[in-house]
């Protein structure tokens, strides 16, 4: 059954010889942002404590969905790298591609696995019926 | 879709796809394998991906795809595509993240019988002695100064800090420094990023295997290498870390802009481009021999490293603990070469990703002793399974411009490898069969089991039935420490 029938927004692992693949859908451009970081985080195996989350604001100015989707998660990878935090919830405000992001981030308590980057390859985020739809590969 | 009906078949390990397959390509794609390796790969992406590297701007010769090939993201893993210097284009995505990943050999002078009571304690020292694992800091605390004099000097800043022996130099492909770096090229992120991580081998396929020289093919080469049936060798397989992925990630967003500047088009957004001579392409290259360079210093740190824990076990048990080098040698670089196409020597940019260079006999830059018997080329196997000492031709030189297989080429994907194996159960059987593992992540260790990945024995066969590669040793694990 195709996960996307059950849930209005979400994320699921496509298989991929080397690296990760992540089909993510949701019904706007903020909500597959997050779906994308969540799902992200999940691939890599990262939990955290939400007990000592933090506030943390940052802005990106994109030329096209696509330019978003990477410029935010490569965001939330180097939040994950330097500083040890992971985001689990978003406020995100977008004008056109330019996005205003506040978010809680929490110190992350275990990450299994490391993802180098986020790749461009095939990326197409798709509008149909049910809003928004993208494919993600990551190099691992 | 790339199907086998549309190869032409040149021998039984060499095919072709013709330039008249898809009208955007540029050149040919030339794939060194054999039917069955081929057939491993033809529910992936990689002969798409080949034919999508096909189409760069400025290209010559053919794309070469190994037969490790597997799909990556814009180039195929195994690809190498040469373009032409200084008007075609250099694509950091033909390099890949990890700039300069490469694999090191360090061959010793110690008896596998003498030491193997104590291969459980030399294991839990490279464990402690190399920081391994996501997200890994090292021991060295480094100023941006510091880090900066590492982009320049590469594995020569390790030997002036007192970190590495001549020979380690020496032994290095390029001494270990690529002319040309300039860190006023990487971005302050990419600096912030790398500071921490020297010395460190990270996680996914990386790294440290203890080996014992299983077999010797060619007794002239393995002995200018120094490797002796029988006796320990220890390789060391990461790169560039984060400094290297923020760098690459810098450029492939910066080149979305300089593809429509420069008016080329292309079928993926992850072969963005810039050409060679432009102020783009020239700060990528610039930066990307920063990356390059830091690989090699941080192999050298985990050498050293990998010494004091030899030290540590073996000082008054064996009259000879030393690890003396082999070679040191990257399968993610874009390198400035000067190779004979259609009867004409030029100066190209040979991207090789997941493609290990293989210079044949006399080719300038290999250290005396490499002269005559051409460049060690290092193929690791799969964990638990047998890794490759190998040399370059003449043949590779005319043929891959001077490259060959890197690895065993995973068939089996992440998801489907962490639903078929337990990483614990995958650590038992392996210990039972007499390897010791020592890993920081059990997923990550069930994704890198040996089912994952083709047979690095058939893919050896290959390039020396290919005749782009000559067998010289084969080593067997005993020893995997992994982050």
């Amino acid at each position: 059954m195709d996960t996307r029938e059950t849930s209005p927004q979400g994320y699921q692992e496509i298989e991929h010889t080397a690296d990760w693949e992540l089909a993510v859908w949701a019904r706007d451009l903020p909500g597959l942002l997050e779906q994308a970081a969540q799902g992200m985080y999940a691939l890599a195996g990262v939990r955290w404590d939400e007990k000592r989350a933090r506030e943390i604001r940052f802005e990106i100015t994109a030329e096209d969905a696509e330019h978003l989707l990477v410029r935010f998660l490569s965001e939330l990878l180097y939040y994950l790298e330097q500083e040890g935090l992971a985001c689990f919830r978003f406020a995100l405000q977008l004008n056109g591609y330019h996005l205003s992001a506040h978010a809680w981030g929490a110190p992350v308590v275990q990450l299994q696995k490391e993802i180098k980057a986020v790749t461009y390859h095939r990326l197409k985020v798709e509008r149909d019926t049910e809003g928004l739809k993208t494919r993600i590969v990551f190099d691992v | 879709m790339v199907m086998i009906k549309d190869l032409v078949k040149i021998s039984d390990y060499e095919w072709e796809i013709p330039k008249s397959f898809r009208e955007d390509m540029r050149v040919p794609v030339r794939i060194f394998s054999t039917r069955r390796l081929l057939e491993q790969v033809m529910d992936d992406r990689s002969l798409e991906q080949a034919v999508n590297s096909a189409t760069l701007p400025g290209l010559v010769g053919h794309v070469s795809v190994m037969p490790d090939m597997h799909q990556g993201y814009g180039f195929p893993i195994g690809g190498v595509a040469a373009t032409r210097y200084p008007d075609g284009v250099i694509s950091p995505g033909g390099i890949g993240y990890d700039i300069n990943c490469g694999v090191r050999l360090l061959a010793t002078r110690i008896e596998f019988e003498a030491a193997e009571a104590l291969i459980g304690d030399l294991a839990n020292a490279l464990n402690y002695y190399c920081p391994s694992g996501v997200g890994t800091k090292g021991t060295l605390r480094m100023s941006e100064k510091e880090l900066e004099r590492v982009c320049r000097d590469g594995a020569q800043w390790a030997l002036k800090q007192g970190l590495a022996q001549e020979a380690d130099i020496r032994r290095t492909e390029e001494n270990g420094c690529l002319e040309g770096a300039d860190p006023s090229k990487v971005s302050s992120r990419a600096k912030e990023r790398g500071r921490p991580q020297l010395g460190t081998l990270g996680a996914g396929n990386h790294f440290i295997e203890v080996d014992v020289v299983d077999q010797i093919f060619d007794a002239q080469a393995a002995r200018a290498m120094g490797l002796q049936e029988g006796h320990l060798a220890v390789q060391i397989h990461c790169g560039s870390r984060g400094f290297g992925h923020q760098i690459c990630s810098d450029y492939v967003e910066e080149f979305q802009a300089s593809v429509k500047r420069y008016g080329i088009q292309l079928p993926d957004r992850e072969l963005v481009c810039a050409p060679l001579n432009s102020p783009e392409g020239q700060a990528y290259l610039a930066a990307m021999r920063c990356a390059a360079n830091y690989a090699f210093a941080n192999r050298q740190v985990l050498a050293h490293n990998a010494r004091l824990a030899f030290e540590q076990v073996f000082a008054g048990k064996v009259s000879d603990w030393g690890l003396y080098q082999v070679y040191d040698i990257a399968h993610n670089m874009g390198k400035i070469e000067e190779h004979v196409i259609d009867g004409t020597k030029m100066k190209v940019c040979v991207h090789r990703k997941g493609a290990t260079r293989a210079f044949g006999p006399g080719a300038p830059g290999l250290p005396p002793e490499y002269r005559e018997i051409g460049q060690p080329v290092l193929v690791p196997g799969s964990m638990g399974t047998a890794s490759w000492v190998l040399v370059g031709t003449e043949a590779s030189m005319q043929r891959t411009f001077g490259s060959t297989c890197h690895g065993a080429g995973r068939v089996m994907s992440r998801a489907q490898a962490k639903k078929s194996v337990r990483g614990d159960r995958l650590r038992s059987e392996l210990e039972s069969e007499g390897i010791h593992i020592r890993a920081g992540s059990m997923p990550g260790l069930a994704e890198e089991a040996p089912q994952a990945y083709k047979d690095v024995d058939a893919v050896v066969e290959t390039v020396a039935g290919a005749n782009i590669a000559r067998k010289v040793a084969r080593l067997r694990p005993i020893a995997v420490i992994k982050g």
